[in-house]
């Protein structure tokens, strides 16, 4: 793997912000309710990601580092403003609806920590491919977890599309069950319950791979611990 | 919890009497009886239907989820504690639930609340009062719909239990809970005038009177055969009326008296029945007493001054949440070692 791949790679899956860092936890449990809320934060977290990181990057040499983190969260200030406005421009029921977690994304530890962990040690092509990757990587976590609270606590997909995406998108919504609610789904503990599933889900196929990927020599009998849960072979 | 220390260090020849689990919970399961009766009387067959359905279930998904997890099956089901888990549940759901409400409450108790954390024994919070308190929050509608008192068979029971009652029918046949009721009084009426305006359905109060009562003697029951320790409920009930009468004497119009909240609610079945879940709770003696005492105080708030009427699950699952921390600050300090002594805990 080249380096491009491998943080391709890391941004998606093996370092993911939302799934592994769990940064920015709280726009991720809080706005997930449904595919259009998730899908707007997540666009304007990436927009943030990767502007912030490109930015930081090309002014490593100048910022002294006593310094570099009030610098770097002006930056992603800045970032966080231009996003709101452009939201406020052409996606203003949406901006309304996410209201405070729209200004709230220069809080979002997985953008400082990029900009400070990578961005600013990095030229600026691959920061910028960073910023994406990890953007991109919260993202889809975050429109994977808003469509399944949709769906499980109100048996909709896709529906208000439109605040997004214009009376285009008016009837893009899906209902698969008609007359259900599931309000702990809606509620924020649903919101723990399933980035927790989620979180399993993942580390469940990590473990397979891992597994196949082992030869058969180390089998499990070579390591032993005490353990209190699981069968002891 | 359970395992962090033995529960009764200061007297170790009851630890070696102890009996086994399943005797232990089989006796759980009896002293609910008089409890279960009481209630089948005042509201009906939809008690039973309740409980059934929701130990069948119970039994059934821990048996699943044991197969999933590949670990011995048989052992776990003698042990009767999925079984009681139902037997509480059910009892707490508003009579004749509909089975789907009663399946989601026992997926969310037995698979999450207990099994994803380990199986019995290792469970934080106390699976019951999972299953409740997401019912509760998911299905408001549902959960507040307590039938007024009725004869033992009801036409619509089975309609009801199959969730196929329409919903207009649904409404006609819900009251509230007199905790509900008195909750929800018109502010400017005093305590008094509510009283006098026969707020609730004939026969309510007393049904409720008798219910709790019932609890108790089966909670005297277990406390005579040594089941639970009397360091929970007393702890439990002692805070919650010291707190109640409290509120009483600032404001008798507004907050109920202390028998009121001791005799109607789920006080005195939560004081025996679930607070004394010896897996969720805190484990030595003084470490009882402040769950217990936490427990009380917390019904008492959410009560007077929360948004629910009753909050005996609520108040378990946040005491269960401060076990470790109780339980780290209250290990008893072995005999004949002095206060001080490095390595010895306060």
């Amino acid at each position: 793997m080249n380096q491009w791949q491998t943080l391709t790679h890391e941004g998606l899956w093996a370092n993911n912000p939302a799934l592994v860092q769990l940064l920015g936890l709280c726009p991720l449990l809080a706005v997930s309710t449904t595919v259009v809320n998730s899908l707007g934060l997540a666009i304007a977290t990436l927009f943030v990601m990767v502007g912030a990181s490109t930015a930081v990057s090309l002014v490593r040499h100048q910022v002294p580092s006593t310094v570099r983190l009030p610098a770097f969260v002006m930056i992603i200030a800045a970032f966080v403003t231009c996003a709101e406005l452009l939201m406020a421009a052409y996606a203003y029921p949406l901006y309304q609806l996410l209201g405070i977690f729209i200004p709230l994304i220069v809080t979002n530890c997985a953008i400082l920590g990029r900009a400070d962990a990578f961005a600013s040690r990095q030229p600026v092509g691959l920061a910028a491919l960073d910023g994406l990757m990890m953007g991109v990587g919260f993202g889809s976590v975050l429109v994977v977890l808003g469509g399944l609270r949709e769906l499980l606590g109100q048996g909709t997909l896709f529906s208000d599309m439109a605040l997004l995406f214009g009376p285009f998108a008016a009837n893009w919504q899906l209902t698969l069950v008609d007359d259900y609610q599931f309000l702990f789904f809606v509620l924020p503990p649903g919101a723990f319950f399933v980035a927790g599933l989620l979180i399993a889900l993942k580390n469940v196929l990590d473990q397979r791979s891992a597994a196949r990927a082992l030869p058969a020599a180390a089998s499990p009998r070579s390591e032993r611990r005490v353990r209190v849960t699981g069968i002891i072979k | 919890m359970s395992m962090f220390h033995a529960s009764q260090v200061d007297d170790a020849s009851s630890l070696l009497m102890a009996p086994p689990t399943a005797s232990l919970m089989r006796w759980v399961v009896i002293a609910t009886l008089p409890g279960v009766l009481a209630m089948t009387y005042h509201f009906g067959l939809g008690v039973l239907s309740n409980i059934a359905l929701a130990s069948i279930m119970g039994v059934l998904l821990e048996a699943a989820m044991l197969h999933v997890r590949s670990r011995p099956i048989a052992p776990a089901l003698t042990d009767t504690s999925a079984l009681l888990t139902g037997v509480l549940l059910g009892a707490s759901l508003p009579p004749a639930s509909p089975w789907w409400l009663i399946g989601v409450g026992m997926l969310a108790a037995v698979v999450i609340a207990k099994q994803l954390y380990g199986g019995l024994g290792h469970n934080p919070f106390n699976p019951a009062m999972v299953g409740y308190a997401l019912l509760l929050v998911s299905f408001p509608t549902y959960m507040t719909l307590w039938a007024p008192p009725q004869p033992l068979i009801n036409d619509t029971l089975w309609a009801q239990v199959l969730g196929t009652l329409p919903t207009p029918q649904l409404d006609a046949l819900s009251g509230a809970t007199p905790l509900d009721a008195f909750k929800h009084k018109a502010e400017e009426l005093s305590a008094q005038q509510f009283w006098l305006s026969s707020p609730l359905p004939e026969k309510t109060l007393t049904a409720w009177y008798t219910i709790s009562l019932a609890w108790l003697a089966g909670g005297v029951l277990l406390l005579i055969k040594r089941i639970i320790s009397w360091h929970i409920p007393a702890a439990l009930l002692g805070s919650l009326v010291a707190l109640a009468a409290l509120f009483y004497l600032s404001d008798s119009d507004r907050f109920a008296s202390p028998i009121f909240h001791l005799l109607t609610g789920a006080t005195l079945f939560g004081a025996f029945f679930i607070a004394t879940d010896p897996v969720s709770a805190a484990t030595s003696q003084r470490g009882k007493l402040l769950y217990g005492a936490g427990i009380g105080v917390l019904i008492m708030v959410i009560r007077n001054l929360g948004g629910y009427p009753d909050a005996v699950a609520f108040a378990v699952l946040l005491m269960n949440l401060c076990v470790p921390l109780i339980d780290l600050y209250t290990v008893p300090r072995p005999t004949g070692h002095a206060k001080d002594a490095p390595g010895v805990p306060r």
